[in-house]
């Protein structure tokens, strides 16, 4: 309690006025905005959302049947927080951070009311070593030791962002449980392993810098046409059934990141089970640990309550901060966001709020944008860089790109990756559509490519972008009149569009190699396939039949190396017989 | 309990109520009528001293006189292994003259969400012996797919179909179905219990009805009844239950109409903002738990409005359910039983329940090999109403050719035919083998040489 930042003050008990759903209404209790209430004969935790004259309005996280008028409401003078400390990794978490597995040992199989646990183990001993001594200034926000949260991660343990002062005690190395008092400083300030954060307050730090390194995910249309930058944001909408949650799933499977915190927001229960199969024996790309070590599960399922959907979205992203002022890169998704502003709308009109555009409430605009606002790439108070990379799918009705949530959304987030049912009807995946969909990182990012992978990048992906966008247009004439009535290099052009399209584009989540490729992998085969483009367009000119081309041996190995282990040495086979073809095409040798 | 007669308003489905102290949310109502009759409800708000409650069998002949008893309590309905082979009203009256339920428990309608911790994954195959589902969309013990249908298709036979015909292989584990109808005609009603009865389902079934002709207000509850009894066979009897849900969009309409009747801002179409929670509040109740062998798997049917799958009942109830069955209407007009349109067709949890030592290993090539065939050739239909057939190569004569043959002899079947998992692979093979053999790049070589090769020699022998 003394680590936090709210103000304790006394206990306050009011008692139930009204009961409309998650909504509850109390009187007599001198309540702040935002405070975490208890409610109820079960103590069921809810928060202050309005208060009006004599009435407090207080949106419960837990079904609310038989809560009557007359019960008691108590206030606890803390705002909604989360814990923070060693333990989060590998755990999964209810909307309001209660894990799952410790619910279900306190209630079975399935979520009653009313249960309290902890976001982190009091009682599990950690082995802190202390990086200061006494005497030392501490800072806001300063490291002050470490622990091994697991093998590959070591978890800094900081000082809360408003506490600072000279140390006066601290523990020596050794094993402590998080409740431990490691440090006390002059102040009578004390440090612990863990501290508490209300999640609708951002966590502070120095500076924010320009996004310019770019996230990677493995995925060639991603990390190629559309790369999103560490500290970026992005938004993936799409129709029921076009591949959201796949696509997120992969993100978190193969995004370079020291942690990834992922939100089922008012999803599927099933799915979320399959993450939870899944990732224990999934491995880690960036460590070669099991990728469970590197994630924060936060499973709040469409049937559980709605007021918790509304908070999960809060308690995720503050856990990602908490890495991110460690230094580590987070990459966070949140599936579904449609889902948290439905949930904004659920309760807003329990309120009997004004409502705008489709029901949703009038501040639909800002809370998504104070969200998408909590990434990016930041100096922080202990004076590390780390990042907080946002990724937020959004379902609108009836796959319309035009309703308030997904405009909203994509009025703040930088990256646009548009997925479309027609490609995942065909099974064409990841299914994002390489017309609609964009990144504004891309510049900022061009320099790193150029200079980390290859001087030809941008030359190299303009020219793929430009015969892409050059099939569409033609797309339309064949409809009309067939592919053989168009000249050589056009039907040529066609050629080597649908091989950027089945090669390049599509990409075999269930295939080992196929599912990731690194971006010099990435970079060789679509130099492959526009090199090919280029010597192609130059024996059309010299009057080569289409057909010829098409036939080449090193078209056909094209199209099979991403599959292949050694892909290096392989592609570089392909580009020599590549030349020796053309040579021989045009007579040359 | 907790007596009134202190009635200002009737409204549509709901009464106001004065002068009240301390109702619970939730709380179940029973209200007597002055002559005497009873009818029940819940509470939809309560405050200091006025109360708001829905009442299920409708508000006729309510008045200002009618005494409100509140019992203190949720909604709970008697549940017991008896149940098998009953019929019962939408509240959960017997209606077959029979014996009232002796209750093993009360459940809660409202049921508790399953802690997604402890969700076992659903794996099993269930064959429903049709090809287009079980070649193509496979469904899977614990998951929820409905059927997406229009007025005037046969979905009604599609469903009994699988309630009919679907097992699990190699597995003696005890199954039900449990059926129930949402606003449906009695004619569509009575036409699911002969068909029952004669064909023994009932015994292993149980049916829960809410008539066209019943209040509407009890659509609200009756998949909840019939998914609490439900869950008390799996998780208390370790049994397999399939729950048949028709019509959702009954279900749907009579949310808003109590949304209206409570004056709530409507969200799209009029429907109510929530209809999403409240939707998931009843397809989540599928699944499996982890330790328990018992699973519930539904089958929800609705009927698009003007066949419109971005209408919001079809909508919402798509990004909640684990993929759907698309019955089409041009297949139908076709002459194609069942007209499962397989492009738009998913099922999410499919790829976890086949392969090898589930069904077959090369299932999840041939799928794949046919949706990129069946594809291909409907994208053909297209060109070919522009440009004819003639100006078409001979390869995409023959995918031309593949999409026919795919309607015809694979989704097409019998209403009684009941086919094992293996024809209907071996009809994908069939089908396949007419196209040319380097256009076939879902499948590889071995599975080719292994389950394809007989039908080409066949049709090699044949010219």
């Amino acid at each position: 309690m003394e680590l936090t930042c709210g103000v304790i003050n006394l206990e306050n008990k009011g008692t139930i006025y009204r009961v409309s759903g998650p909504v509850v209404t109390a009187t007599n209790i001198d309540a702040k905005m935002n405070e975490l209430v208890r409610v109820g004969k079960e103590g069921l935790f809810g928060e202050v959302i309005e208060i009006d004259y004599d009435k407090t309005i207080i949106q419960v996280y837990e079904d609310t049947s038989l809560l009557k008028p007359g019960d008691e409401v108590t206030t606890t003078g803390m705002p909604l927080s989360v814990d923070l400390g060693p333990g989060l990794l590998g755990s999964i978490y209810d909307g309001v951070q209660r894990p799952l597995p410790k619910l279900s040992l306190l209630m079975g199989e399935f979520i009653k009311r009313g249960a309290e646990a902890p976001g982190i183990d009091r009682e599990k001993k950690w082995e802190f070593f202390p990086s200061k001594k006494k005497g030392d200034k501490v800072n806001f926000g300063e490291i002050i030791g470490y622990v091994n949260e697991n093998e590959f991660t070591k978890h800094f343990i900081m000082s809360p962002p408003n506490i600072s002062g000279e140390i006066v005690e601290i523990l020596e190395k050794g094993e402590y449980t998080v409740e431990e008092i490691l440090c006390r400083l002059d102040n009578g300030a004390v440090i612990k392993m863990y501290q508490r954060w209300p999640v609708k307050v951002p966590r502070p730090f120095k500076d924010k810098m320009i996004p310019n390194v770019p996230l990677v995910t493995g995925k060639r249309i991603i990390d190629v046409l559309f790369p999103l930058a560490k500290g970026g944001t992005a938004a993936i909408p799409g129709p029921f059934g076009s591949g959201k949650t796949v696509t997120q799933q992969q993100l978190a499977k193969w995004s370079d990141t020291k942690v990834v915190v992922y939100i089922g927001c008012g999803e599927r229960g099933n799915e979320m089970i399959d993450v939870l199969t899944e990732f224990p024996k999934l491995v880690d790309p960036v460590t070669g640990g099991p990728l469970m070590n590197r994630t924060v599960l936060i499973a709040n399922t469409s049937n559980m309550p709605v007021a918790a959907r509304e908070a999960s979205i809060y308690t995720g992203i503050t856990i990602a901060e908490y890495y991110r002022d460690m230094g580590y890169d987070v990459a966070l998704m949140a599936d579904s966001t449609s889902r948290w502003a439905e949930a904004m709308r659920e309760i807003s009109s329990r309120l009997e709020e004004m409502p705008g555009e489709e029901g949703y409430p009038a501040y639909l605009s800002s809370r998504l944008s104070s969200f998408y606002e909590r990434a990016g790439i930041v100096l922080t108070l202990g004076g590390k860089i780390g990042s907080v990379t946002v990724i937020g799918a959004v379902s609108p009705p009836g796959g319309d790109f035009s309703e308030p949530v997904v405009q909203n959304t994509l009025r703040i987030t930088k990256t646009f990756w548009a997925l479309d049912s027609n490609l995942s009807q065909k099974r064409h995946f990841p299914s994002i559509n390489w017309l609609e969909s964009y990144s504004l990182y891309y510049d900022s990012l061009k320099e790193w490519f150029e200079s980390k992978i290859s001087v030809d990048w941008d030359r190299t992906r303009a020219e793929a972008m430009e015969i892409l966008q050059k099939e569409a247009e033609l797309q339309e004439i064949v409809q009309l009149v067939g592919a053989d009535a168009l000249p050589p290099d056009q039907q040529f052009l066609l050629e080597i569009a649908r091989m950027l399209r089945e090669i390049f584009l599509q990409q075999d989540s269930y295939h080992e190699v196929d599912e990731f490729h690194s971006l010099k992998r990435q970079f060789s085969l679509l130099n492959a396939i526009i090199r090919f483009s280029r010597l192609g367009n130059n024996a059309i000119e010299n009057g080569v039949e289409i057909d010829k081309i098409i036939k080449l041996e090193s078209r056909a190995e094209i199209s099979k190396v991403r599959y292949r282990k050694e892909f290096e040495s392989k592609i570089g086979s392909i580009n020599e017989t590549m030349s020796k073809e053309f040579k021989v095409l045009l007579g040359e040798e | 309990m907790k007596e009134y007669k202190t009635i200002t308003s009737v409204t549509g489905p709901l009464i106001f109520l004065e002068n009240t102290e301390n109702i619970g949310y939730g709380e179940y109502v029973n209200i007597t009528l002055s002559d005497g009759s009873n009818k029940r409800g819940q509470v939809l708000d309560t405050s200091g001293n006025r109360v708001v409650v829905q009442v299920f069998e409708g508000t006729r002949n309510i008045d200002k006189n009618a005494y409100v008893k509140f019992s203190g309590d949720v909604l709970k309905v008697p549940v017991s292994h008896d149940m098998l082979g009953r019929v019962f009203s939408g509240s959960g009256d017997p209606l077959d003259g029979g014996p009232k339920v002796i209750p093993e428990a009360r459940l809660d309608i409202n049921g508790l969400p399953i802690n997604p911790y402890k969700r076992a994954p659903p794996h099993e195959f269930i064959q429903t012996g049709v090809s287009a589902i079980d070649g193509m969309n496979s469904l899977i013990r614990g998951q929820k797919l409905p059927i997406f249908s229009g007025s005037g298709l046969p979905h009604n036979q599609l469903a009994l179909q699988i309630a009919r015909q679907a097992t699990v292989l190699d597995c003696t584990e005890s199954f039900a179905v449990i059926f129930v109808a949402m606003g449906i005609t009695e004619e569509e009603a009575k036409y699911f219990i002969s068909d029952f009865e004669k064909t023994g389902a009932l015994e292993r079934g149980i049916v829960f009805l809410n008539l066209a002709s019943d209040p509407s207000i009890e659509r609200l509850i009756v998949p909840r009844i019939a998914l609490t009894t439900a869950e008390f066979f799996a998780f208390n009897y370790d049994m397999h239950m399939l729950v048949i849900m028709t019509d959702m969009t009954n279900y749907c309409e009579a949310l808003r109409e109590i949304g209206s009747a409570r004056e709530e801002v409507p969200g799209r179409r009029g429907y109510p903002g929530y209809m999403y929670t409240d939707l998931a509040s009843i397809y989540e109740r599928a699944g499996r738990i982890e330790g328990k062998n018992g699973s519930v798997t539904q089958v929800p049917i609705l009927t698009m409005p003007g066949d419109d799958i971005t209408h919001p009942i079809p909508d919402l109830s798509g990004y909640i359910t684990e993929g759907q069955i698309i019955v089409s209407r041009d297949l139908q007009r076709k002459g194609v039983y069942p007209p499962i349109d397989v492009l738009p067709s998913l099922s999410r949890l499919m790829s976890k329940g086949i392969g090898k030592d589930r069904t077959r290993e090369d299932h999840k090539s041939v799928s794949d090999q046919l949706y990129a065939a069946y594809a291909e050739g409907k994208d053909l239909r297209g060109i070919v109403s522009i440009v004819g057939k003639e100006s078409l190569s001979k390869s995409d004569k023959l995918f031309l050719d593949f999409a026919d043959d795919f309607e015809k002899r694979f989704v097409s079947q019998q209403s009684n035919e009941n086919r094992e998992i293996k024809n209907t692979l071996d009809i994908g093979w069939e089908i396949l083998s007419k196209l040319p053999e380097d256009k076939l790049l879902r499948v590889s070589d071995e599975l080719i040489e292994k389950y394809m090769r007989r039908f080409k020699n066949a049709s090699d022998k044949a010219d």
